[in-house]
């Protein structure tokens, strides 16, 4: 075979020459890759906080530039919960079950002051905090707070997936529904 | 029986360039095409910000004088009028020994709502709302700010009363001696 020059003689001289031509990377990476990049969030609207949410959806804010435009209100097609307002105890065991029904892995954003503490409702039919009954991974301030704040949120989330971090459910068991323990 | 007297007309079968469903696609696609040509409206928001209003309302924070003094003197008006009660003060002896300062002060910034009632009752204007707008938070301790936090978001503000010249130099203990006794709102009681 003499005269003819060896295709693959490039690769075999040089290691680290065939990096040129293959992306390599850990699987793990990978699919973490694609889920950040196609959060399909459940909207649980249940204040005026919803009303931010769905700014962040509309062309201003247009949360298509992170993947995560495909709001699901059906739980078994969504991976992130958005909890945007007031959880009422009459709306908690909803919330509780829509939670129980979305596929793993799942994440949780308690968006606004009600939703994240129970904020200036610290009443007896308000939860004091959506963590009382799910466990929340990201928290957003605000009442309401700006469609930033949220798609900062979501970045929070891309980030943590990016991490390989745990999401919080999985990391604590899950709070038990009950009376209020710290209202602060 | 329609109020009016008169019967709905049933639409007609549809014809047959209505049934290939062409028409409707093209006027679709002409509404897409319009929009390709019109002004953008998408904020890239990382990027790109939106110029805040002189009067935004965002995250509280404390302020420091020129002098770098702490204005808050602790006198819990602000705990009092939050409606959420978001704030918890705890006060202190200050080195000057004319007024109080704040040992604990923490916000609960998942409780606050910017309502900006606490700058509004503030007597030392030493809190203000910021500009901030963008804060998120992995857990529920975290987003409870403490002083020394609130401090270095609120950063310098001057005092144009200096009340801490004229309260240590004595000045106002002066100004008030030439009263006469009995002349104060006690006696007026």
């Amino acid at each position: 075979m003499t005269g003819t020059p060896n295709p693959l003689a490039a690769f075999t001289e040089d290691k680290h020459a065939i990096e040129q031509w293959i992306l390599t990377t850990r699987l793990a990476d990978y699919v973490a890759w694609g889920r950040k990049n196609s959060l399909w969030p459940m909207p649980m609207g249940l204040a005026c906080c919803a009303i931010e949410l769905m700014a962040m959806v509309a062309s201003r804010y247009d949360v298509a530039r992170f993947g995560a435009e495909a709001l699901r209100f059906s739980p078994r097609q969504a991976d992130l919960m958005i909890v945007a307002g007031t959880v009422t105890k009459k709306m908690a065991p909803a919330v509780k079950r829509i939670f129980d029904q979305m596929p793993e892995p799942k994440w949780v954003i308690s968006m606004g002051a009600c939703a994240s503490s129970g904020g200036m409702f610290r009443s007896y039919p308000v939860v004091q905090g959506v963590d009382e009954i799910i466990p929340v991974d990201v928290y957003i301030p605000g009442c309401p707070p700006r469609p930033e704040a949220l798609i900062e949120g979501i970045m929070k989330v891309q980030r943590l997936l990016e991490e390989g971090a745990r999401a919080a459910h999985e990391r604590t068991p899950a709070p038990r529904p009950g009376p209020a323990t710290a209202v602060r | 029986m329609p109020l009016s007297g008169r019967r709905v007309k049933r639409p007609g079968r549809p014809g047959l360039l209505e049934v290939t469903y062409l028409p409707s696609i093209l006027k679709g696609m002409w509404i897409t095409l319009r929009h390709l040509f019109r002004r953008k409206v998408t904020m890239q928001y990382p990027e790109q910000k939106w110029t805040l209003p002189e009067n935004y309302r965002g995250l509280p924070a404390l302020v420091r004088d020129q002098m770098e003094r702490v204005k808050c003197v602790a006198c819990f008006l602000c705990e009092f009028v939050c409606p959420p009660k978001a704030i918890h003060i705890e006060a202190q002896e200050i080195a000057t020994g004319v007024e109080k300062g704040p040992k604990v002060f923490e916000i609960n910034m998942l409780r606050c709502i910017m309502c900006g009632y606490c700058e509004e009752v503030c007597p030392e204007q030493a809190i203000f709302l910021t500009k901030e707008y963008s804060t998120v938070g992995l857990s529920r301790e975290e987003m409870i700010f403490p002083k020394e936090k609130l401090l270095a978001m609120g950063g310098i503000r001057p005092d144009p009363i200096k009340k801490w010249e004229r309260l240590t130099s004595g000045q106002a203990r002066e100004e008030r001696a030439p009263e006469p006794a009995g002349a104060g709102r006690s006696a007026a009681r």
